[in-house]
């Protein structure tokens, strides 16, 4: 392919926040890589088809690097381009559950210190989702990728319920256990069900009367923090995130709480 | 096959001893038992098919009128050999009377032992001619075709759609996949009953429907004979409706099932009594129907961490074994389960990956074993997990691993896609070709990293198996010894399904079946 260019491109050698763009190897040049299947047979023709979508996508200077037949009527293409676009950096708004996660012993203090008791979690995989990892990474001992598990720290009692559970059930079983945070995950989905089921959990804990009494914390690959307050929850943590953040922003919120509690007294 | 990792034999007997003693005590609580799930395949044996107005499917009608009749206890069997007795009519019919409320549970007279057994002769026949007949066709092709050597290239497809699904799976057939399996619905494990027709709607998956597997089977067929290959269709004889889907799986000329209790018991949280009893009958009929059984050992590593619980992988195939055995399934039809799991932050994590394979590979040398791919230490960088599902085809070449479940790259995101599926088939093709013969060609170090390791593993294994074996499995599995999960013997969906069987109790169909699997070579 002929992907090599020697012509001398002219970019803007500063770095402007208000019109950022992607960075192949050169600042500015807006290069990226994108990869989809078209469903028709491969040939000139429809090869030319992906770059035309390329453009349309608002992509330049396109340059298709792979072309791979996967049956008689689908391509599958890897391209090249620049994009032309920028973003204003400086007015982009996404909210984060914690700035800084503070580490298993600092929690464990910070607990002892503000709230004076052990805080006890619930979690749960809910509604058909049979997948656990989300959730034990967060709560099981060992934890994940060297971030240690919520049942690990001192001043915690984890309760994880595992994967498939019932909204009511989760509810049942946290008021059983005086839980001050619910943990849900969401790990695959399919067609936004995960919506729908952390919604119906909002409206239940509502219903029970127990809406402002815990933390509602979601988590999993598709789950922002922003998207869960929109959901009604009280935080949410995305792929990235681990128990140190999860726990760091319990304790905090809960102290913080605890002294608006107190001042309004 | 001279072991290289110089495998400790007297281990492996002793192994193999404590897992036969295990499994012979659940044997026992499970032939005095029966499930309404397995009283429901008899149902279907009888050729009992179809839904009412609601959608509720025959089998689960019959099977309910039974027990309200207090007629369960001496199973369906029974109950059919009487009513055709005296109606006349067929199975189906009999069972569309119940439906319609119309059938007289009163009325029913008993019949005497013999008159009773040339009916149940007749129609255990008709049922076991129907499989034969269905699976024949799998050693014709497989006689036409010839049967593929080395790794079966093994994919799934989950749309929701089964005639989405059919095309994406012609589609990786066509590109080398040698097995296709539909991954289920998210939750169909649950449901107390097999929907029934085509479907077009679901989540992370397809229903398991008689209909859906007769259509991806006519269109494997097809996509095979344009290959000159034999394509295998895998579904998922687990859950609630482990015999039933056996027998709808044997009906449709099914290759392989997921055909897993412990699987159900610790990661679907279905009572083990239940599923275990299930499980028995389900595994006859995959016998009977030269299915190949998958076992879902490397599940545990997704829970538990893969390089200190490798043990308990291997205690549960040598389990798993034990039970299939008395099934009456072959070595040859064990896809016994095991993974590529381990951190790749782990030093040294590919050489322990090598050993335990290899180690699998020596210790169930007649086995397909079943070999998983990484997806717990996939975080959705595409790039990442295409290196790590490279390490792992090369294990799958250099150890011998039969069943290859191909790593997606784009797991922890999506279920694939067909680009995704592609790569992935291309990844695994370039090193099978590549390191054709590199597994003849090496030895390992004789007292080594991966010697010792296997040694180590099945010293733990041997350990663990001593324990259980001592416990019973029931009160081992309620502390946990499995993936970190601890299940009560009472916990969990499905118990109330579980009946114990009446004096007068009969099930020609299994008895049949047994024998029949008995008598061949």
């Amino acid at each position: 392919m002929s992907g090599y260019s020697t012509a001398k491109k002219n970019y803007d050698k500063k770095l402007d926040l208000t019109k950022l763009k992607p960075y192949g190897d050169t600042l500015n040049d807006g290069r990226v890589q994108l990869s989809f299947t078209l469903p028709v047979k491969n040939c000139e023709k429809s090869t030319e088809a992906a770059k035309a979508l390329a453009a349309k996508m608002g992509l330049k200077e396109t340059v298709v690097a792979s072309v791979k037949p996967l049956d008689d009527d689908f391509t599958f293409y890897v391209l090249y381009g620049s994009v032309d676009a920028g973003i204003d950096y400086t007015a982009i708004d996404a909210p984060s559950a914690v700035s800084k996660a503070m580490s298993m012993k600092e929690t464990d203090e910070c607990i002892k210190r503000d709230i004076g008791r052990k805080i006890v979690v619930v979690g749960a995989s809910t509604g058909t989702d049979a997948h656990t990892v989300g959730i034990d990474a967060i709560m099981n001992m060992k934890g994940y990728a060297g971030h240690y598990g919520l049942e690990r720290y001192e001043m915690i009692e984890a309760h994880n319920m595992g994967a498939q559970v019932a909204n009511i059930d989760m509810i049942r079983y946290a008021l059983e256990k005086k839980a001050d945070v619910l943990l849900v995950s969401q790990t695959v989905t399919q067609k936004d069900i995960h919506i729908q089921n952390l919604t119906q959990l909002v409206e239940m804990a509502e219903a029970e009367g127990i809406r402002e009494d815990v933390l509602l914390i979601c988590g999993g690959a598709r789950i922002s923090h922003r998207l869960a307050k929109e959901l009604g929850y009280d935080a949410g943590f995305g792929s990235g995130k681990f128990a140190d953040d999860v726990a760091t922003y319990i304790v905090k919120e809960m102290a913080k709480r605890k002294s608006a509690r107190r001042r309004s007294k | 096959m001279e072991s290289k990792l110089n495998i400790d034999k007297n281990k492996v007997k002793s192994c193999r001893r404590d897992a036969s003693k295990i499994a012979s005590k659940v044997q026992k609580f499970i032939d005095i038992h029966s499930t309404t799930a397995v009283e429901r395949t008899l149902c279907r044996l009888f050729g009992v098919d179809g839904i009412d107005e609601y959608d509720v499917p025959l089998p689960n009608i019959v099977v309910e009128a039974l027990a309200d009749n207090n007629l369960l206890g001496s199973g369906a069997a029974d109950f059919f050999a009487r009513s055709i007795l005296h109606t006349k009519m067929t199975p189906q019919e009999i069972a569309e009377s119940i439906a319609e409320y119309k059938f007289e549970f009163d009325a029913l007279p008993q019949f005497s032992e013999d008159k009773k057994k040339e009916v149940l002769q007749k129609e255990t026949a008709k049922a076991l001619e129907r499989i034969k007949k269905r699976t024949a066709q799998r050693e014709v092709y497989l006689k036409e075709f010839g049967e593929k050597q080395g790794p079966l290239l093994y994919v799934i497809v989950a749309t929701g759609d089964i005639r989405e699904d059919a095309v994406q799976a012609v589609a990786a057939a066509k590109q080398g996949a040698d097995v296709i399996a539909v991954i289920r619905t998210t939750g169909q494990s649950l449901l107390d009953y097999v929907p029934y027709g085509e479907t077009h709607e679901g989540f992370g998956g397809t229903y398991a429907t008689q209909e859906n597997f007769r259509i991806m089977r006519e269109a494997l067929d097809e996509a095979g004979r344009e290959e000159g290959r034999y394509i295998r269709l895998c579904n998922y004889c687990s859950g609630l409706c482990m015999p039933e889907i056996a027998v709808m799986g044997a009906f449709e000329r099914l290759d392989m099932m997921l055909n897993d209790a412990l699987y159900g018991i610790l990661f679907r949280n279905i009572n083990m009594k239940r599923t275990l009893i299930d499980q028995y009958f389900s595994r006859i009929i995959n016998a009977y129907a030269g299915v190949i059984i998958n076992t879902g050992e490397d599940n545990y590593l997704t829970t538990s961490d893969a390089y200190e619980q490798a043990h308990t992988v291997l205690a549960s195939q040598f389990i798993n074994e034990q039970l299939a055995k008395k099934a009456g399934l072959k070595e040859s039809q064990m896809g016994l389960g095991h993974a590529f799991e381990m951190s790749p932050q782990l030093k040294d994590s590919f050489v322990y990956e090598l050993a335990q394979a290899q180690m699998a590979r020596e210790i169930f040398p007649d086995a397909p074993l079943k070999y998983m791919p990484p997806t717990k230490h996939k975080t959705g960088d595409i790039f990442m997990a295409n290196v790590q599902d490279a390490l792992f085809n090369m294990v799958t070449k250099v150890t011998g691993q039969r069943i290859h479940l191909l790593g997606m790259l784009t797991e922890a995101i999506h279920t694939p896609f067909m680009s995704d599926r592609a790569l992935s088939i291309q990844n695994a093709q370039y090193i099978f070709n590549a390191m054709d013969s590199l597994g003849d060609e090496i030895t390992f170090k004789k007292d080594g990293k991966m010697a010792n390791r296997a040694d180590e593993v099945l010293g733990k294994a041997e350990k663990l198996l001593d324990k259980i074996e001592k416990k019973g499995l029931f009160a081992s599995l309620s502390e946990g010894v499995f993936a970190d999960i601890k299940r009560g013997e009472t916990e969990g969906r499905g118990l109330e399904g579980v009946f114990k069987k009446n004096k007068d109790y009969v099930n020609p169909f299994m008895d049949r079946m047994k024998k029949e699997l008995e008598e061949r070579p």
